[in-house]
């Protein structure tokens, strides 16, 4: 299993983690319906505004959801950030996961907070509660 | 009187792997039996213990029914209920 994902997505998820730490940052890159293909990136509002919790909002869930269905398009990667801790799935990330074709991909600002610098970035498969790792291949 | 229902991936396969179903009912808990009679082990995906489960939100015409009357809202002929797990973790 591997994402492809092009550098430009990548340094857009760790921009908006960047951004917001020390809140853990969360968002979606929707592409095709089926494609595996990763190409809208959309940044979510953390409604949880939290350093150890993250929650789209109902309402922009819903409207997103939408959006994404009259697009043909399905969330390819569900991405959120830590904070504090190591870019793998905590166990609440693993109690909700619920899209269980999507990559979700975890980045940690742990090192470097709100500044430029190494961060971890790594996408995971989370299926009825079992977490496997993934190679990324990152695009130009 | 029919409701339609949209439902999100990890629940299609419960319904037959359709997307929208149609079904009766008054009220929220009264249509969500009505579609777990239909298709069975639906009901326990979406209810626990009498209330809607956390990590699941449920639209009226798009209105989160946390902010109605929760499984007791009413419902007319030719409303549209969304159902889909919060994307949410740690």
């Amino acid at each position: 299993m591997t994402l492809r994902i092009s550098q430009q997505l990548v340094d857009e998820i760790v921009a908006h983690a960047r951004q917001d730490h020390p809140d853990e940052a969360c968002g979606v890159v929707a592409g095709p319906i089926g494609s595996d293909a990763p190409t809208r990136f959309i940044p979510m509002i953390n409604a949880a505004r939290s350093p150890n919790f993250y929650e789209f909002d109902s309402t922009d869930l819903l409207r997103l959801y939408r959006e994404m269905d009259s697009n043909d398009e399905d969330p390819i990667v569900i991405y959120h950030s830590h904070t504090h801790t190591e870019a793998y799935p905590s166990r609440t990330d693993i109690n909700y996961a619920s899209e269980p074709n999507a990559h979700y991909v975890l980045v940690s600002t742990r090192e470097t907070g709100n500044d430029d610098g190494p961060y971890e970035f790594r996408s995971f498969r989370i299926v009825d509660g079992e977490v496997t790792e993934e190679t990324i291949e990152v695009t130009a | 009187m029919s409701i339609t229902v949209s439902l999100p991936t990890i629940l299609r396969p419960y319904a037959n792997d359709q997307r929208r179903v149609e079904a009766d009912g008054s009220t929220l808990a009264n249509l969500i039996d009505n579609l777990d009679l239909t298709y069975p082990g639906l009901k326990s995906r979406i209810v626990e213990e009498g209330s809607i489960r956390r990590y699941v939100n449920v639209y009226i015409n798009s209105e989160d029914v946390r902010f109605l009357n929760g499984l007791d809202s009413e419902l007319s002929s030719g409303d549209l209920v969304d159902v889909l797990p919060a994307v949410a973790g740690g």
